[in-house]
């Protein structure tokens, strides 16, 4: 049995299981499921500095906070005791692609060449771990969520809006994917 | 509380303003002692170990999604909203009550550019972090320490958002 656990899941497995928070958050409390606005409740309790954006009673989010706490703690269960132990199989095209940028390490879920700390200190890697989690802070709050709060709750409730920000997300992934991150590679 | 002329403190304004831009927020009237809210860990946990096995988390699954070389992003994301979808249709069909009685509430979500704007810049930011917030967490704990550096950023960035909000278009 944990050997089978221990494989990678396929999405028919790992996609309803997340859908399923939907419902559980809903039924354990009248929570909408979401996580980018977490970083906005940790500026509201460490750095309100009186933006009226973050000027609200932060603590009835608490749970929000809590179950980001439970991602980390699940995260590193899986990493503990539910390892595959082989790397990551790639696409052909794709492991072609990152051998041309020096990435060959598959072991670990994150390359190793692009996110540690050293790498913060080159050109890519600056651009990737801050630029790239700035944006995605900004762009996010921006949008109003991000791919739970609007691609999962917010098109499970047939929110139109969320689909325009899940068609953008899209589209600006794309684009970088394809267009911009080969040369931000190069750096 | 302070109070200025853009905050005040009742329950119900408390509630517009953490719905600003934000899809998902507690929508609950009761107040419960702390350790109610162990069950979000519990859940959070439950989700982090499927967010790794799937390896929805890995930088890797999300640049292949972008190159459009694997179904797989694509299957998770879409049965996952298809179950959404349907618990969410269950719900309001059967006006289930949550497990202290309260009615369920859904909230419509207007239209603003921001959502187009921000769209598309998270998605940018999404590519090159090859990861979104949730796996940004999930990332963490398995782990990779580096990516609080990631976490740290987009704190940053969402506080500059809330700086700038007024004077972005939207």
């Amino acid at each position: 049995m944990l050997e089978i656990i221990k494989q990678p899941w396929p999405w028919y497995i790992a996609g309803p299981l997340i859908g399923l928070t939907v419902p559980a958050l809903l039924l354990l409390g009248n929570k909408h499921f979401g996580i980018s606005a977490n970083l906005r409740h940790i500026c509201a309790a460490c750095v309100p500095a009186k933006v009226p954006f973050f000027k609200y009673d932060w603590k009835k989010e608490i749970w929000n906070l809590l179950f980001v706490l439970g991602i980390i703690i699940g995260g590193a269960i899986a990493a503990s005791w539910l390892q595959n132990p082989s790397a990551i199989e790639l696409h052909p095209k794709l492991a072609e692609e990152l051998a041309g940028y020096g990435i060959t390490n598959y072991e670990s879920l994150v390359p190793t060449e692009l996110f540690s700390f050293q790498s913060l200190f080159t050109g890519r890697g600056f651009l990737i771990m801050v630029v790239g989690g700035f944006i995605v802070g900004f762009g996010t709050r921006y949008a109003g969520g991000c791919t739970s709060g609007h691609s999962i709750m917010g098109l499970s409730n047939l929110q139109w809006p969320s689909l325009v920000a899940t068609i953008s997300f899209m589209v600006g992934g794309f684009i970088m994917a394809n267009f911009i991150l080969p040369f931000i590679m190069t750096l | 509380m302070t109070e200025n002329k853009t905050t005040i403190s009742s329950f119900d304004t408390d509630h517009e303003v953490r719905a600003l831009d934000t899809m998902c927020i507690n929508e609950s009237h009761l107040t419960h002692k702390w350790y109610h809210n162990i069950k979000y860990i519990i859940v959070g946990i439950l989700f982090g170990i499927v967010f790794v096995k799937a390896e929805v988390i890995s930088w890797f699954r999300i640049q292949e999604m972008f190159r459009l070389q694997s179904f797989h992003m694509f299957g998770v994301i879409g049965s996952a909203v298809a179950v959404g979808v349907l618990s969410v249709w269950l719900i309001k069909r059967y006006k289930l009550k949550t497990i202290y009685g309260e009615q369920i509430e859904f909230h419509p979500k207007k239209f603003n550019k921001g959502q187009i704007y921000g769209g598309l810049l998270f998605g940018l930011g999404w590519a090159m972090t090859g990861a979104c917030p949730g796996p940004l967490f999930a990332q963490v704990g398995t782990g990779a320490l580096a990516v609080i550096v990631t976490i740290l950023s987009a704190v940053a960035g969402t506080w500059v958002y809330g700086y700038f909000r007024d004077r972005l278009p939207h």
